[in-house]
């Protein structure tokens, strides 16, 4: 490891991706996201890579179809509202299996909302958004040093599953600055790509890159095979963090932002001796189902409190795995107000009965 | 026997799926052939749009990507970044281009996106069964202008080269047909001049195609033929909008 940077969030994805053998860049500028198209606009020319402000978010998602379809590592950004616009374009990149990040840093809505932290895209990121039976994989880290990684593991992501993988993050994230130690070196997993675009160059026979099919035994098929990936997916790539649910009484599940916030609800309640836990999902699609299903069966555990900022999203999911087998509560703020530590012990104490 | 004509090599052996009349076919094979003239059949890519030629993919013989309506230009874009070296096309209707897809056109001109567009105007959308599109031409009939384009409630038609050619990095910006053996002969050289520009690495280069679409004018093709002579060339003149003296 090298020395530890102090470094904004937006700026450490924007690095992270270079480092992780990112070379094309297409991005439309919004707020709380743009630090990462500043950063890419000085640090491409130095790799030779390309950086494109793009006419719309619409523009810069079909850039990066095009470019995922010649075979690049290619990364676009853009917060809420402009990740509405791209919705068409992951449902392609869905349907043609291409490989793409994207990073959400979510802010407030619905509409033009504001631009302060938000967690109201957990729905539109996990379960679609675009049309289709589709999936994007989609991470939530939750500190600098983990958007470093997760921003390095979502290249690799991409390639092997050839899907869009989604990094969800908040203002917050984007915002704040904290130490991230660089690796002197990325282990980049390349993988041939030899359905790709590249003009046939000697090949025999030409690529197609689509995403339509007409006759519905061969749409069936792909939409069969898709499903076979996700399953895959499922099975390999579900990453979450358990804390302290040995003993816990009540089980806090949050992620990203809302997590670090409970993170020290955890410690406070159990000085007063009340037993907290917490799972962290750091993948939210791949859903942590499991784990939570099998603390939820924990003896000691009496009860799950979801907390987000927003109205409830994430809880719908963290209700279908605890499966009515323990009562499930739910906190949160909207707005762009981030709940305080305060709030959330008032509320464990009032689960716990104290 | 002695073969005197064969099947250019810039295309797959597949039936096309066009209407009779059609003259979509015709500007296929005159983009193959030029790919075949210039040698560049192996560098090239091309982006099938959303329209009638959704799946033109399967005809060209080079690699193909199809892209979401209107969008042909981004993608592209993207192509040509990451291969610089190689040819980039597009192939576009008017619905694709000259309405959904007008952001798009606009910019990838405007930046002088190293790509080639063949722009093909049929003052209609074929696909979805004849909608007035963004050339439909004053008191035309569509299913959605029944009682023939009035301009106070739907508008003017869009005359996308002269619009296209008053951006600097259009370099070469030419409007063709394909109705008489002669047009065919100068849009084959316009296609040409095209990719030309392109592989100098001068700019943007777009060729605009007047096509008919007889089953959506509900014309036979001969009167498509003769209706696109005597009423598309009179608003949509021929001719060359950027690019005259450039030599490639
Ligand atoms: C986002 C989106 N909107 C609408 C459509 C439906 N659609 C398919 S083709 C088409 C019109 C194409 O017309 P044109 O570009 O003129 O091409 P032509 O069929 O005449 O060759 C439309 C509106 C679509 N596929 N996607
Ligand atoms: S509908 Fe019109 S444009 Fe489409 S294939 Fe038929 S004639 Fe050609």
């Amino acid at each position: 490891m090298t020395k530890r940077v102090l470094m904004k969030g937006n700026e450490v994805i924007a690095e992270a991706a270079v480092r992780a053998g990112c070379r094309h860049y297409f991005g439309y500028p919004i707020t709380p996201q743009t630090e990462i198209m500043h950063y890419m606009a000085r640090r491409m020319p130095e790799v030779s890579g390309t950086i494109l402000q793009a006419e719309s978010e619409v523009a810069a998602i079909n850039m990066v179809y095009g470019a995922a379809a010649a075979g690049a590592r290619v990364m676009t950004t853009s917060s809420s509202p402009g990740i509405s616009l791209k919705q068409e374009g992951f449902s392609y990149i869905a349907g043609a299996e291409l490989p793409a990040v994207v990073v959400n840093i979510v802010r407030t809505g619905p509409g033009l909302g504001g631009i302060l932290p938000a967690q109201g895209d957990y729905f539109q990121a996990t379960k679609g958004g675009g049309h289709g039976d589709y999936r994007n994989i989609v991470l939530a880290p939750a500190s600098i040093q983990e958007l470093y990684e997760l921003t390095v593991e979502a290249f690799n992501l991409a390639d092997k599953y050839r899907n869009l993988v989604m990094i969800l993050g908040d203002g917050t994230l984007g915002q704040m600055m904290e130490p991230v130690a660089f690796r002197d070196e990325e282990s980049i997993e390349t993988v041939a790509k030899d359905w790709a675009v590249s003009g046939r160059q000697g090949r025999k026979e030409h690529n197609e890159i689509t995403s339509i099919y007409i006759n519905p035994d061969i749409m069936e098929a792909l939409n069969n095979k898709l499903q076979a990936k996700y399953r895959e997916i499922e099975k390999n790539e579900v990453r979450v963090e358990v804390l302290q649910c040995e003993d816990a009484e009540i089980v806090i599940t949050a992620f990203g932002i809302a997590s670090r916030i409970c993170r020290n609800v955890i410690r406070q309640a159990r000085a007063e001796g009340i037993k907290v836990g917490m799972i962290r999902p750091i993948t939210l699609w791949p859903f942590p189902s499991k784990t939570i299903s099998a603390v939820a069966s924990i003896e000691s555990v009496s009860s799950f409190l979801t907390v987000e900022l927003n109205a409830g999203q994430m809880v719908e999911d963290v209700r279908l795995a605890v499966n009515g087998s323990k009562p499930v509560e739910f906190y949160g703020r909207m707005g762009g107000n981030l709940p305080s530590q305060k709030e959330i012990l008032e509320k464990i104490r009032t689960m716990a009965g104290k | 026997m002695e073969k005197v004509f064969s099947r250019t090599e810039g295309l797959l052996d597949k039936p096309m799926h066009y209407c009779p009349g059609c003259t979509h076919g015709i500007i296929h094979r005159l983009i193959a052939e030029a790919m075949c003239e210039l040698d560049i059949l192996e560098e090239t890519i091309g982006v099938s749009p959303v329209g009638c030629t959704y799946n033109n993919y399967e005809y060209f013989a080079c690699d193909m990507v199809q892209a979401s309506h209107g969008r042909a230009p981004a993608v592209g874009t993207g192509i040509k970044r990451v291969h610089p070296e190689r040819m980039v096309f597009t192939y576009q209707g008017d619905g694709d281009l000259a309405a959904i897809g007008t952001a798009e056109i606009v910019h990838a001109a405007a930046r002088g996106e190293k790509i080639s567009t063949f722009f093909v105007n049929n003052a209609i959308y074929g696909m979805t069964s004849g909608q007035m599109a963004p050339t439909t031409l004053i008191g035309q009939k569509t299913t959605t202008s029944p009682f023939g384009r009035d301009p106070q409630v739907q508008g003017y038609p869009i005359n996308v080269s002269e619009m296209i050619a008053t951006l600097e990095g259009a370099v070469y910006v030419e409007r063709v047909s394909v109705s008489s053996f002669k047009d065919i002969k100068n849009a084959a050289k316009a296609i040409r001049k095209a990719f030309r520009v392109q592989q100098a690495g001068l700019g943007f280069s777009m060729v605009e195609i007047l096509s008919t679409c007889p089953t959506n004018w509900g014309i036979d093709p001969v009167g498509a033929i003769e209706w696109l002579e005597e009423n598309m060339k009179k608003k949509y003149p021929l001719g060359v909008f950027r690019g005259k003296d450039l030599e490639v």
